[in-house]
């Protein structure tokens, strides 16, 4: 259609508050091309993404557009160098119509007439036909993602990123969005596509680069890769370990009591419909550190908020000792409230057994004490236990979220993604107080997008996909682990 | 210092406007707190039912929950009291008193039952069914006065006195009425339940954060924002069950200049600290008293004062906005 086009990012390098996004990744993208951007969750997909976008500025890297090196200050002037982004959430305003929408984003006049005309224009050349007078709220999710696609388009696009497009869209709605994206590119332009669908980026894409850890560890032609190749690509295969073997003190567990057992158990998603664990049968005893692998969004959460008693089963069996100890993801929503004291964050969490508890009354002298006394033992570094939350650094937030219920000597122990976010001693420190728990006789299952934290923590390591739990065999390679994790064992 | 820039503000206002601020301000001290009698019978009269629907408005607000209706709540108890008032005629103080307040009580909470119920079946926001059911609740009160309660010659759009055994007592040579005590009271009762017991801290985290409530503090947030709009309710029936009790002694339009929507600025002046509202709702009645003052020896319009009511609030707001700010960038 236009001039042929080609992005590259090299060195790029980007740093969030403790952690680093990117660590001097390259990308190259050739006009004409569709290449799909792969990596587990973290590993930087989005940010690089965002980069090119002028949504995220680098610490430090160069951006190229045409072989020209530019200072991206804005997704303005990205829109302008023909760059167009379809981001991972709806981004349209719902109660205005498709053509206000369009407008919206490209800056057109809104001139109801030509308005609608010129959007029916571009939508009909990419083949993505649209009412332009249709409310954007009340399209289908389809239509929605239909949308947003002819929105980035809108502005004589030329470079078209698309953040996991897919994801909501249902097997033959996908096919035929990429379908669209072929089309683009057989025109000229070139299109990048986060994924987490294997499948998908082997069935459609030229190329692959998969990152991981804000690094690139693999870039190339798709051709002669299999979704096993990726998925140890993604997961990394080098030098580290696997599941480790039993260690020594784990010999005793098969007579350990069980204190998790689930049968058949389905679990609804978090947001109300639909089911997001099907059928999980699985037992942990006592002493056991249990980790799950999954890519988000594959029933994990789901799983582990049903065994914390936070999200109540469909049907099936739950047998959990008590007490339970939860560990959130979200620390600032879930966790504590940033702007209560940490001796009412403590007081969040009790039981009636607690000693700060009297026939409903609190006694808060008792609380506070308590409070302080875990500050010291889990290294919270507070002003005291009147501080705000909220005027604590992410790791000791944490710190206390997981000295809060840990301290009570819990029997089960759950954690989704304890340490996210977490510089490396913050994360040590709570990774050694879960092994402590453990050794101490509590169940415990973990969950995290950081596989070698899985690793590095579990006995056992089961795998999520589509919400089917599959237990991986003792010894397997990151490899098989990856394989599970984007199959189900199934 | 809100308070002294929101007079200075107002006696500017007025001096401008053509009037003698220094004898305007004097008036609205004089109308205060001149005498014994302007301090017992105009200023802790109106400090009564401030006091008291504060302290409903806290229990909501403190939950999270936006209650907005009080001044309807209000009416609701207003018009119990008064029923269950004209039919305890003969019975002992003893009994007649809490029959009437309880009725009060029970009818401001049961104003709220359809705004829970909208909340908690369809999600419609508390804030605007709360609100509208101000003006039923006024349309109501403007029917029964003209309709089942009007006084036994029909000519006069009020009800008959209530029975005397269901009045509150009243301090000699004043109109004081014994609800003062009960405001405070329930300020000091308030006041335990949200930092002595549990069941006011989890409210408290209710409000705070629901989500963390939920997830790591195991309460049922939506059962917690429901009973503290129903308690809200309640207590600003209770506060209209007072005013007939103690005030009033029969139900007529216009029975409140307002007071469950200055309810809300008391409540939110005192940060939604229960005795914090004790202290806010004198002022505010004082302020409310000394208007009245204004107007008879300045002549000057008594809603000069709601500039000096807006002016606090909007002082108290931004030193809260400056705070907060400060201490987001300490933590940053």
């Amino acid at each position: 259609m236009s001039t042929p086009s080609s992005l590259a990012l090299r060195g790029i390098r980007k740093r969030f508050g403790s952690v680093q996004a990117l660590r001097g990744a390259d990308f190259t993208l050739a006009p004409g091309e569709l290449h799909a951007l792969l990596g587990e969750n973290g590993a930087g997909k989005t940010t690089l993404m965002h980069v090119a976008y002028g949504m995220v500025r680098p610490d430090a890297g160069e951006v190229t557009v045409d072989g020209v090196s530019r200072a991206l200050a804005s997704p303005r002037v990205a829109r302008r160098l023909g760059i167009g982004m379809v981001h991972q959430h709806f981004t349209s305003v719902p109660a205005f119509t498709v053509a206000e929408n369009v407008a919206l984003a490209a800056g057109w006049p809104v001139a109801p007439g030509a308005l609608r005309e010129r959007v029916r224009t571009v939508a009909d050349r990419f083949g993505l036909p649209l009412d332009p007078d249709a409310r954007a709220g009340q399209l289908s999710v389809a239509l929605k993602q239909r949308l947003e696609i002819v929105k980035a388009l809108a502005t004589e696009t030329r470079i078209l990123l698309l953040d996991e497009p897919t994801a909501v869209l249902a097997p033959g709605e996908a096919e035929e969005l990429l379908r669209v994206v072929r089309a683009f590119t057989a025109t000229g332009g070139a299109a990048v596509l986060i994924t987490h669908k294997l499948d998908e980026a082997l069935a459609a894409a030229d190329r692959v680069t998969v990152l991981r850890q804000g690094s690139v560890v693999f870039s190339g032609p798709i051709a002669g890769q299999t979704s096993a190749s990726l998925a140890a690509a993604m997961v990394g295969d080098e030098g580290r370990d696997g599941v480790r073997p039993p260690a020594a003190h784990r010999e005793h567990a098969a007579r350990d009591a069980v204190l998790v057992r689930l049968e058949e158990l389905e679990v609804p998603r978090d947001s109300g419909y639909g089911i997001a664990v099907r059928r999980a049968t699985l037992s942990i005893r006592a002493g056991e550190i249990v980790g799950i692998a999954a890519v988000e969004g594959n029933g994990q959460r789901e799983l582990l908020r049903a065994v914390a008693g936070r999200l109540p089963p469909l049907r099936g069996r739950r047998e959990v000792a008590g007490p339970v100890a939860f560990i959130p993801e979200d620390r600032t929503t879930e966790g504590l409230i940033p702007s209560l004291t940490l001796t009412e964050n403590v007081v969040l969490g009790s039981r009636p057994d607690d000693p700060w508890i009297r026939r409903g009354r609190v006694d808060w002298k008792v609380a506070r004490a308590r409070t302080a006394s875990l500050l010291a033992e889990f290294g919270v570094l507070a002003a005291g236990p009147d501080a705000r939350a909220a005027s604590l650094s992410g790791g000791n937030q944490q710190k206390l979220v997981a000295g809060r219920e840990l301290a009570r000597r819990p029997r089960v122990v759950v954690a989704e993604n304890p340490t996210r976010g977490l510089d490396l001693r913050a994360a040590e420190a709570i990774h050694a107080r879960l092994r402590e728990a453990a050794a101490e006789g509590a169940a415990v299952l973990i969950y995290s997008s950081d596989l070698d934290e899985v690793l590095a923590l579990a006995d056992r390591v089961l795998a999520a996909a589509r919400g089917l739990v599959s237990e991986v065999p003792p010894g397997a390679t990151r490899a098989q682990i990856g394989e599970l994790m984007v199959t189900g064992g199934r | 210092m809100a308070v002294l820039l929101g007079l200075l503000l107002m006696a500017a206002g007025l001096q401008l406007a053509g009037y003698d601020a220094a004898a305007a301000i004097g008036a609205l001290w004089r109308g205060a707190f001149g005498s014994w009698y302007a301090l017992t019978s105009a200023t802790l009269v109106r400090a009564v039912p401030l006091i008291i629907i504060g302290l409903g408005i806290a229990l909501a607000f403190r939950a999270g929950v936006l209650n907005i209706g009080a001044e309807g709540q209000f009416y609701a108890g207003a018009i119990a009291a008064t029923w269950v008032g004209l039919h305890v005629a003969g019975r002992p103080a003893a009994v007649a008193l809490p029959a009437v307040l309880a009725a009060a009580f029970l009818a401001g909470a049961a104003w709220v039952v359809v705004p829970v119920w909208l909340q908690l079946r369809y999600g419609v926001l508390e804030v605007i069914s709360t609100l509208l059911l101000n003006f039923v609740a006024e349309s109501l009160v403007s029917l029964m006065v003209q309709g089942p309660l009007q006084e036994s010659q029909h000519i006069y759009p009020q009800s008959d006195p209530i029975a005397a055994a269901a009045r509150l007592p009243v301090l000699p040579g004043t109109r004081l009425h014994a609800g003062l005590l009960l405001a405070l009271l329930a300020a000091v009762g308030l006041w335990y339940v949200f930092g002595r017991t549990l069941w006011g801290f989890r409210l408290r985290a209710v409000g705070a954060g629901p989500r963390a409530a939920e997830i790591s503090g195991r309460v049922d947030a939506r059962r917690m924002m429901a009973l503290a709009l129903l308690g809200s309710g309640a207590v600003a029936g209770l506060a209209g069950g007072v005013e007939v009790t103690g005030v009033s002694y029969a139900l007529f339009q216009n029975l409140s200049p307002g007071y469950g929507f200055t309810g809300i600025a008391v409540a939110l002046l005192a940060r939604l600290h229960p005795l914090g509202i004790v202290a806010t709702g004198f002022l505010f009645g004082a302020l409310e008293a000394g208007a009245g003052g204004m107007q008879r020896e300045a002549g000057v319009p008594a809603v000069a004062v709601y500039v000096v009511e807006a002016i606090v609030i909007l002082v108290v707001l931004l030193a809260d906005a400056a705070t907060r700010r400060q201490a987001a960038e300490a933590a940053a």
